[in-house]
């Protein structure tokens, strides 16, 4: 512990330690314009990093979670259930934390105007929902099976079919946005966003897992996705305890 | 303790609005007005100096007396504020332009007890930021403060004059350059 003067550390992208993709990935075309090229700056945490914003108690709507019910009819694709428990690096359920998702159509189409892809539209899906982690931490969205798409990444570029997901965690260092993919997909080896994470293992744990046992009979297909959140380094918590 | 594999990021992609703008989390911190709100505005411009259109800036903050909404902040001689969560997300539109109404946070400590400079902590994503970035916006009227501020002395005086956002309109203005001239001190938490 040094009192006085804080040293300041930075770190490249090299060095840095973890699971995360690089800024700087230029198979990514995006990134070439957005990625800092100076190192980062190490932040000693204080109580700005040890706390975050706290949701467990907020109403949400009633049909947030089930992205087929939105609208006056039912949406085209195929009718999904994706479930999975939100953890900390420890291990212990996450309660109360809010997941916000957000996907494009069964034709591979977002409602934006931003998108222009030559897909339909479908006047019956939005494509973003959202709900709150139960006492084990786990989550549960109904949705469709998102389509691949194509992207002016490079020559005949398409996006694995994914929705993305964004996560709070207890504090900042654990505040995560990704995506997750569907197993099989023949788009993997092609696809510079899913391959900017370096660790095939780390990769692999972004690929949901179809479950039998979550899947409704003459309903909807399941998918399980478990999401583990954690920081730089292992943060003591205060929580409230019940035991 | 087992420590179990965490999940990595990935990008916010350039369709974030679909899922994170218009829920529950809003760019008033507190509502215009408020005799004490403050005005923070503020554009997010791409190493060619163009404006990015399509990310997301989010706050964190402490309130007024500099006591965090949150059980780890157990310093309860500070008062919580009710209603006061500390949290806002803006979208940035055209031009890369942001806005929050907020208050100004008061000062927190640093673990030894030394005090901060008031400070939000402020999160940048965007399409092209395989994962969000964070910085510090301080304050331009707090110059004594930010001169013994233990995580601004850390920092060489270019780095530094990206975290002090300016007075702009009897509000705030910050700029946020992701790189380049000028790039924005960026943080690893």
């Amino acid at each position: 512990m040094t009192l006085g003067q804080s040293p300041v550390t930075r770190i490249s992208d090299a060095d840095r330690l973890g699971v995360d993709p690089p800024y700087d990935y230029p198979d990514y075309v995006g990134t070439r314009l957005r990625a800092p090229k100076e190192p980062l700056v190490v932040l000693q945490h204080t109580l700005s990093e040890l706390t975050g914003p706290v949701f467990g108690d907020r109403a949400l709507g009633e049909l947030d979670h089930d992205l087929t019910r939105q609208h006056a009819g039912d949406p085209l694709g195929e009718r999904i259930i994706v479930s999975g428990r939100v953890l900390g690096s420890d291990g212990r359920p996450l309660r109360g934390q809010l997941v916000e998702i957000w996907q494009a159509n069964a034709a591979g189409r977002y409602h934006h105007s931003v998108d222009t892809h030559d897909a339909p539209l479908d006047p019956n899906f939005t494509g973003g929902g959202r709900c709150l982690t139960d006492d084990d931490g786990r989550y549960r969205l109904i949705s469709i099976m998102p389509g691949h798409y194509p992207w002016p990444n490079h020559a005949n570029a398409w996006r694995p079919a994914h929705i993305h997901f964004s996560l709070f965690g207890r504090a900042l260092p654990e505040r995560l946005v990704t995506q997750m993919y569907f197993p099989g997909d023949p788009l993997f080896p092609f696809d510079p966003i899913f391959n900017s994470i370096r660790d095939e293992r780390a990769r692999q744990r972004l690929v949901s897992r179809f479950d039998i046992d979550l899947t409704e009979p003459d309903w909807a297909l399941g998918f399980q996705f478990d999401i583990v959140l954690g920081g730089r380094e292992s943060t003591p918590f205060e929580e409230p305890h019940d035991d | 303790m087992t420590e179990i594999a965490l999940t990595p990021s990935q990008t916010v992609g350039p369709y974030l609005k679909i899922g994170l703008v218009g829920g529950p989390i809003s760019p008033h911190l507190v509502s215009p007005d408020d005799p004490r709100a403050i005005r923070i505005r503020g554009r997010l411009i791409d190493g060619a100096g163009d404006p990015v259109p399509d990310g997301m800036v989010e706050i964190w903050q402490a309130n007024e007396a500099g006591r965090y909404a949150h059980p780890s902040d157990t310093r309860d001689e500070v008062p919580l504020e009710v209603g006061f969560v500390g949290f806002g997300r803006s979208d940035t539109v055209d031009d890369g332009w942001f806005e929050f109404v907020t208050v100004k946070p008061g000062r927190v400590p640093m673990p030894d007890g030394r005090p901060q400079a008031p400070h939000i902590v402020v999160g940048v994503f965007a399409r092209g930021l395989l994962k969000h970035l964070v910085t510090r916006l301080y304050f331009p009227d707090e110059d004594e403060a930010n001169d013994a501020d233990p995580v601004l002395s850390g920092l060489e005086e270019s780095e530094r004059a990206t975290l002090v956002a300016q007075a702009e309109d009897g509000g705030l203005r910050f700029d946020i350059r992701l790189q380049g001239d000028g790039q924005t001190t960026f943080f690893a938490v």
